[in-house]
């Protein structure tokens, strides 16, 4: 059944589709797990905050995040991030922003909403009493929380942590609606100049899902070594 | 003035009042116990002295230094504080040598070295200095409870608040902690103490405080309160607590 | 940094000749809605019997159907999408693959995203329906058995009633995803809201006019899912019987 397909097609353009596609999936993954995380443990600090002010920009903030889809947000900030570094290096008009930047930016905002209510959620599964120890021993809030509270939050949220970065990974593949070179829109580019589309997308889903099952499996191997003996 | 002044403290939750109008002082070297009913706001009212539960009403002063004060540098007075929970509150991510020397190095900026030391000498004296390198899950809730009371010491604390201490162990390892406790109080050591272990305070306390619903219902030297309390409601918690 | 708001433009007609842009978005709306609903109970449907086998004792069944679950969750969305749509139209019998490509538009884009969209959510509604059976205490099928009960009546009677009651919070998020997630179906032709909002922008030059208005729009339908969910709960709520909440991850 697969005798008019030219699975040749693959391995020609094997290095374009790494270099190129599979690079800048990676990079964008791995960046945006860093920010996304970072930016979502602060917003759920700032939601958990007694600062009413704090809780109420992050709780809208997230909320908005959420109830969005990612494809638009996507387009939201194409078009956004320009203004905003107008704004910030006081240049009349837009400025160019690169495709990469753009994208770890919106990414990174985006996750940042899902991150911080795993974080929020892990946070608020630390007893009370063990912000109360840090606190009895001197500890400052910033101390208790950097020592204390976020490393056994972090911990106890290493599998949701882990499912939602997977989601991210796979979501990464959406900035083919900005026509970027990612793993798929290499993929896709080739599928379209060669007419290959049934070849190409079917190595994109093997490729796709052969990395995600592996790092769950890895993940999950390692998780169980760093588990907190209670 | 002594070495712990509470005076006027009222506590309210929304419009629930959970202490009313405490009056009480711990002079240095003196050991007190607190006792009474549960939910009758003794648990509140030792979190009050170190502000981890904040008071509406009233004063309390450490050292001289007034703790409901939002002018007053809390890390910096709760580093001379120690405190013990019910719960022990190890930090369980960390082992036992790592949570004697976190506060040392991070809040009173000890070389690393120096507070691993110290955290180390403490360890040794409740008796635990083989298990130093463990977590907290690997111990018995008595070799939590000590190790504890040895991260609090190890700080070089002016006083030490106790809240009960012991009503999280297993009945067999309730004089292990208390045997600790006692020996602290021999080396002169402040003490206020929440409990409802009444042989430790017949052996030990200087003085003797019940509370009921919020209010400081008795504060007698421990001779009065044994030999014949005031109040009905002490009378009867003793009776209770005493005959069972 | 100058950009000429032009909140009017809603009113505006577009230059297609259908109407204004108001209208425009809201028949996207319409698109994302029909998608979703259409999507859903092809979801629910797979999604109940997947999970449910899962926690049968047939062992090669159970296997099956964790690769079922597994299928599904590890290719993104959107390779997905061009699976059904280019992929998997070329791989059936000839005349069938011809004639599904060429069904008239919109629905030669619109029935693959349902299928998509579809598959794609059962494997999380299999996952949900999985972990609130398991969420239930084992003295409940143990029950069901002692009175006499065969396995499917146990199922029918005492475990998928409460499971569903249990997994109605999980299950409200999943289709507050998947309405977001048919704005996926926009890469392979279908005019839901986010394209509608593109196109709005591409002919009125008006960005974050028709930007606010597509957001807005999702955040409404998102109000009105959760107040309809809530009220669904409060119906069938059961005195006395709290269920443990799952923990439902993702987009």
């Amino acid at each position: 059944m697969f005798g008019q397909f030219d699975f040749g097609v693959i391995t020609r353009n094997l290095p374009y589709l790494i270099k190129v596609g599979m690079a800048f999936t990676i990079e964008l993954t791995i960046l945006v797990i860093v920010l996304g995380i970072v930016f979502g443990t602060l917003l759920a600090m700032m939601r958990l905050s007694s600062i009413k002010v704090l809780s109420a920009f992050a709780t809208a903030y997230i909320n908005l995040m959420r109830s969005v889809p990612l494809v638009l947000v996507i387009f939201w900030f194409y078009f956004l991030v320009p203004y905003i570094g107008a704004w910030i290096i006081r240049s009349p008009t837009p400025v160019r922003v690169g495709a990469f930047l753009s994208s770890v930016i919106t990414y990174s905002m985006f996750e940042a909403a899902y991150y911080a209510e795993i974080m929020r959620a892990g946070i608020q599964s630390i007893p009370r009493g063990q912000v109360w120890a840090g606190y009895a021993l001197g500890l400052n809030y910033w101390q208790t929380m950097a020592r204390i509270v976020l490393p056994q939050a972090f911990r106890n949220m290493v599998p949701i942590l882990l499912t939602q970065t997977i989601v991210m990974f796979q979501d990464t593949s959406l900035v083919y609606v900005l026509s970027i070179t990612d793993f798929l829109g290499a993929a896709s580019k080739i599928a379209e100049r060669d007419g290959r589309y049934v070849e190409m997308y079917i190595f994109a889903a093997v490729v796709y899902f052969v990395i995600c099952v592996v790092i769950s499996f890895l993940v999950r191997r390692l998780q169980r070594r760093i588990a907190i003996i209670r | 003035m002594a070495m712990i002044e509470i005076r006027d403290v009222s506590k309210w939750y929304g419009s629930f009042q959970v202490l009313t109008d405490c009056t009480t002082s711990v002079e240095k070297g003196e050991v007190i116990v607190v006792c009474g009913p549960s939910g009758s706001g003794k648990s509140t009212l030792i979190k009050a002295v170190n502000a981890l539960e904040p008071v509406q009403k009233g004063e309390i002063f450490v050292d001289g230094v007034r703790v409901n004060d939002p002018k007053t540098n809390l890390p910096k007075l709760r580093a001379r504080v120690g405190m013990v929970f019910q719960h022990f509150e190890l930090f369980p991510h960390l082992t036992v040598r790592q949570n004697l020397s976190l506060a040392q190095a991070l809040v009173l900026g000890r070389p690393q070295q120096e507070a691993d030391e110290r955290g180390l000498k403490y360890l040794d004296r409740v008796g635990l200095i083989d298990q130093k390198d463990k977590f907290p899950g690997q111990l018995s809730g008595g070799q939590q409870q000590r190790v504890a009371i040895a991260r609090a010491l190890s700080m070089d604390p002016i006083c030490m608040l106790f809240d009960e201490p012991t009503s999280a162990l297993d009945p067999e390892m309730i004089n292990e902690v208390l045997e600790v406790m006692q020996k602290l109080a021999t080396e002169g050591m402040t003490m206020m103490v929440v409990t409802h272990e009444m042989g430790f305070a017949n052996r030990v306390a200087n003085r003797v405080i019940f509370m009921d619903a919020g209010h400081i219902v008795e504060d007698a030297s421990k001779a009065e309160f044994f030999g014949k309390p005031r109040s009905e409601r002490a009378q009867q918690f003793l009776a209770k607590i005493l005959h069972h | 940094m100058n950009y000429h708001w032009n909140w009017k433009i809603f009113w505006d007609l577009t230059p297609e000749g259908s109407g204004t842009y108001l209208h425009t978005l809201l028949v996207g709306l319409l698109w994302t809605l029909a998608t979703a609903l259409a999507a859903w109970v092809i979801a629910l449907v797979l999604g109940v019997i997947v999970g449910v086998i899962r926690t049968t004792p047939r062992k090669w069944a159970g296997r099956f159907c964790n690769g079922y679950v597994e299928l599904f969750r590890n290719i993104p969305l959107l390779v997905q999408m061009f699976l059904w749509f280019f992929v998997i139209p070329e791989l059936l019998p000839k005349h069938l693959g011809d004639a599904i490509k060429q069904m008239p538009p919109p629905w030669a884009s619109y029935v693959p995203a349902v299928l998509c969209l579809g598959f794609f959510t059962s494997a999380r509604v299999a996952e949900q329906v999985r972990a609130g059976i398991q969420a239930l205490p084992r003295g409940q099928r143990m029950a069901g058995t002692a009175l006499g009960l065969t396995l499917p009546q146990t199922y029918r009677h005492v475990i998928l009633p409460m499971t569903f009651r249990i997994i109605l919070p999980p299950l409200t998020s999943e289709f507050l995803n998947i309405i977001k997630n048919s704005s996926v179906a926009l890469t392979i032709g279908v005019v839901e809201l986010t394209a509608a909002a593109r196109a709005m922008q591409e002919f009125s030059f008006q960005v974050f006019e028709a930007f606010t208005g597509a957001t807005i729009l999702y955040i409404l339908t998102n109000i009105l899912v959760i107040y309809g969910m809530r009220w669904v709960e409060r119906r069938v709520a059961i005195p006395g019987f709290i269920g443990p909440a799952v923990q439902a991850g993702g987009h």
